[in-house]
């Protein structure tokens, strides 16, 4: 972790009360989850009880306390996504990722989430890998879409 | 652009603005919003950017790239002006063609024109779109000439002369009997007169008070909120800044999803500028009037939609919403008199200003006036965003403007409020948009999401569904929605997977009213909507997962299977191979093991006969 970066977040923060979850929001986007370390710093930082911290990190679906895999896959449950066949979406990336949603693969390759609408309804279902919109989804072309991406990913790790 | 310093600068700036943009030899305008850039519009702006450039043609060329224009579906929407020409559904490989053809040689593309289903026509003027044809696009029209990221162009378009309106020649208190004689109502659901807020919030005690606009756009199947942020920010702004002015008020925030980043992003940049050119700070215009605005982006829980939960978590504490006995117009946001209103309640502001209350309330209905944007969503042919004035009846919504059904389906059902609304069922599409119309139809306006189903959608799965949602986002604070949403959800998964008994309807029933009953906010009061208002419509289907164990669309999955028709099939084989179960057997005829099958649907996919289907 940068602690630059950590830094560079916690400054000149606390003018607003919002700011505390504003800063939750950089260091998860920073981090991509919040650690211990990071609630323990935004603690002292704010000079706010570690549990206050703990309570927001935790009520708030915007966060994550676990690692995360290096490819973030959301599903889409919104009720245009729904009506337009998401259950299956999800079924089909937990049969491929044998994970559920919230959950991190064994290989740290993928985590999965689901959303409760993007706001991108016309185009549902819809499926967002790392952060690249995939409208007017099919069981067939989300396997193939993953099939791509695992492969990509084996090819860096391979090289690394 | 020089700061303006006095209320006559601004005309000045806007002549300016204007005669450089009337000197713009050829305009294109692209659409970048969330479901543009979804659909490739990025790639799109970066091909036409080389391609003028290796044409010589960026000097000559203006691109300006909009928010969300409405006919989501057929993103990127380009539009060549003065050919006056829309394409849709562009792609890079289009553009040096779009170049050559329309911006140098002056013709239509017509390849790239949009085409009537109904009438097979090819369609080239904006205009004459169908889907825009029978809007009245009051709000929403205006992201198709305003780049979002350029105050030049908002000013240009008369953005900011309703706030100097105001500063100039209007007390607050005009202000407010302005917005009564309107008529205009909260848009984000709840429909309370506006003005009335605005008059609370200035008489309540205390020196510092706030506005706040919610763009916690949380409903799913919703997206109105963010199409107006995205695409017009300033306008929501301006109309904060009218509405601090009425109420006496230096600061406001804008609290945004977290889910909507191009919102977020927008927004802060129209506030940089508004900064920059005076038109926020100290003394704006040179009057009296000092305002701020800072944004706050929301973490993801559906209940900071809810006023209270929303200023608890802009207090930064976690989003619970508090008993509402004392009003947050006297004791909101830290303790202090707070008006919030929803995105377009407050986009509404400066039309009313500048065109006059009259001229508002001439559209609509007698309790409901204006326009409404919805999110027409679902089983329909156009989907997208529709702004009609209030009044006009779903039938003409979900047909004249949405094309009515897909593929020659049925629509049986229109979901209209998010997860507090309810369904409506096609038999009652001559109910007009009208807040009272709606709610005594067991509906709701709510913000404005509709999500069309046809005969493929099951009604119990449909309100599983919202009880699903609404138990995860339940805060937990009251017993009666925490608990209550849990066990009602338990026996609609009884009915979807084949246990249900008749005498459940029956605590269901129960469980609803007590729900609705013991809960402090909206969330927890409006849960049991979506299951009553699928009870009172679609009883027989109900009674079919009940009493036959049967799903009459094939949705719920115990009660459902996939089949291959015999007569239909053609003996190719392909499932077979898609199928990653070995759930396909190859008799006599290709036939389906049941035991086997995971209802992945690649089969079904897979086949090009469409010999295959789920009942």
């Amino acid at each position: 972790m940068e602690l630059s970066n950590v830094d560079t977040i916690l400054e000149n923060r606390g003018a607003e009360p919002f700011d505390i979850i504003e800063v939750l929001q950089d260091l998860q986007g920073l981090h991509g989850y919040l650690p211990e370390e990071l609630l323990c710093r935004v603690s002292e930082s704010f000079a706010v009880p570690l549990i206050e911290v703990f309570r927001l990190a935790s009520f708030y679906r915007a966060f994550s306390l676990k690692p995360r895999g290096r490819h973030l896959v959301t599903v889409c449950l919104g009720t245009a996504c729904h009506v337009r066949g998401a259950p299956r979406m999800l079924d089909e990336v937990v049969a491929q990722l044998d994970v559920e949603p919230g959950e991190t693969t064994e290989d740290r390759a993928f985590t999965l989430e689901t959303v409760n609408c993007l706001g991108a309804c016309a185009l549902g279902p819809i499926v967002v890998i790392d952060g690249e919109y995939h409208g007017d989804m099919s069981p067939g072309k989300l396997r193939a879409l993953l099939g791509a991406v695992r492969d990509g990913d084996q090819a860096v790790v391979a090289s690394v | 652009m020089s700061r303006l310093v006095e209320v006559s600068d601004l005309a000045s700036c806007r002549e300016g603005l204007t005669r450089e943009r009337s000197a713009w030899p050829i305009r294109v305008t692209l659409s970048g919003g969330t479901c543009g850039e979804a659909s490739g519009s990025t790639g799109v702006l970066k091909a036409l950017t080389t391609q003028l450039h290796k044409d010589g043609l960026a000097e000559k060329v203006h691109v300006r790239v909009t928010g969300c224009q409405g006919f989501c579906q057929e993103e990127p929407l380009l539009i060549v002006e003065p050919l006056d020409v829309l394409y849709c559904n562009v792609k890079s490989e289009d553009v040096s063609e779009i170049v050559r053809e329309s911006l140098v040689n002056g013709r239509v593309v017509e390849r790239l024109c949009f085409v009537d289903g109904a009438s097979g026509r090819t369609v080239q003027r904006p205009a004459d779109l169908p889907f825009f044809a029978k809007q009245d696009r009051e709000l929403i029209g205006h992201n198709q000439s305003i780049d979002p990221c350029d105050i030049g162009d908002y000013i240009a378009n008369g953005g900011y002369s309703a706030l100097a309106h105001v500063l100039t020649s209007m007390s607050p208190e005009a202000v407010i009997e302005e917005i009564r004689a309107s008529g205009l109502r909260g848009r984000g659901g709840g429909g309370y007169p506006t003005a009335r807020k605005w008059e609370q919030c200035r008489e309540a005690s205390g020196q510092e008070r706030y506005v706040i606009c919610n763009a916690d756009e949380g409903d799913p199947g919703a997206y109105m909120d963010r199409g107006l942020l995205e695409g017009n920010p300033h306008s929501i702004l301006e109309g904060m800044m009218i509405g601090a002015y009425a109420i006496g008020s230096n600061q406001g925030y804008v609290y945004v999803r977290n889910e909507y980043p191009l919102a977020v992003a927008h927004t802060r940049e129209a506030i940089e500028q508004a900064w920059d050119l005076g038109l926020l700070g100290e003394r704006i215009l040179g009057t009296d009037f000092s305002f701020d605005v800072k944004v706050a982006r929301g973490a993801g829980a559906f209940v900071c939609g809810e006023s209270t939960a929303l200023m608890a978590s802009l207090e930064g504490q976690v989003g619970e919403p508090r008993s509402k006995d004392i009003h947050t117009v006297e004791r909101g946001y830290l303790d202090r008199p707070t008006a919030l209103n929803n995105v377009e309640t407050w986009a509404n502001v400066p039309r009313i200003i500048s065109n006059g209350s009259a001229w508002f309330a001439g559209k609509g209905t007698d309790q409901s006036k204006g326009t409404k944007i919805f999110a027409l969503t679902g089983h329909v042919k156009n989907t997208g965003l529709v702004e009609v004035e209030m009044g006009t009846t779903l039938r003409e919504i979900i047909f004249d403007i949405g094309g009515g059904p897909q593929n020659g389906k049925q629509i049986k059902a229109v979901q209209t409020g998010g997860p507090s609304g309810g369904c409506l069922p096609a038999a009652l599409f001559a109910l007009p948009v009208d807040y009272e119309a709606l709610s005594a139809a067991g509906s709701m306006m709510g913000s404005g999401g509709m999500v069309v189903m046809d005969d493929s959608a099951c009604m119990v799965d449909v309100a599983r569904y919202f009880l699903k949602f609404l138990k995860d986002e339940s805060c937990g604070k009251c017993v009666p929605c925490r608990v209550g949403t849990d066990r009602m959800l338990e026996i609609l998964a009884d009915f979807a997977e084949g246990r249900g008994t008749m005498e459940q309807l029956d605590t269901l029933k129960d469980l609803a009213w007590a729900v609705g009953a013991g809960s402090l906010c909206a969330l927890g009061k409006t849960a049991p909507n979506p299951v009553l208002s699928t009870l009172r419509y679609f009883h027989d289907e109900y009674e079919a997962h009940i009493r036959d164990r049967r799903c009459p669309a094939g949705v719920c999955r115990a009660l459902a299977r996939y089949v291959i028709d015999p007569d239909l099939c053609a003996d190719c084989g392909q499932c077979v191979e898609a199928c990653p179960h070995g759930a396909i057997l190859e008799a006599d005829v290709y036939q389906i093991d049941q035991t086997l099958c995971e209802q992945c649907g690649l089969c079904a996919e897979t086949c090009v006969v469409g010999a295959i289907s789920r009942v």
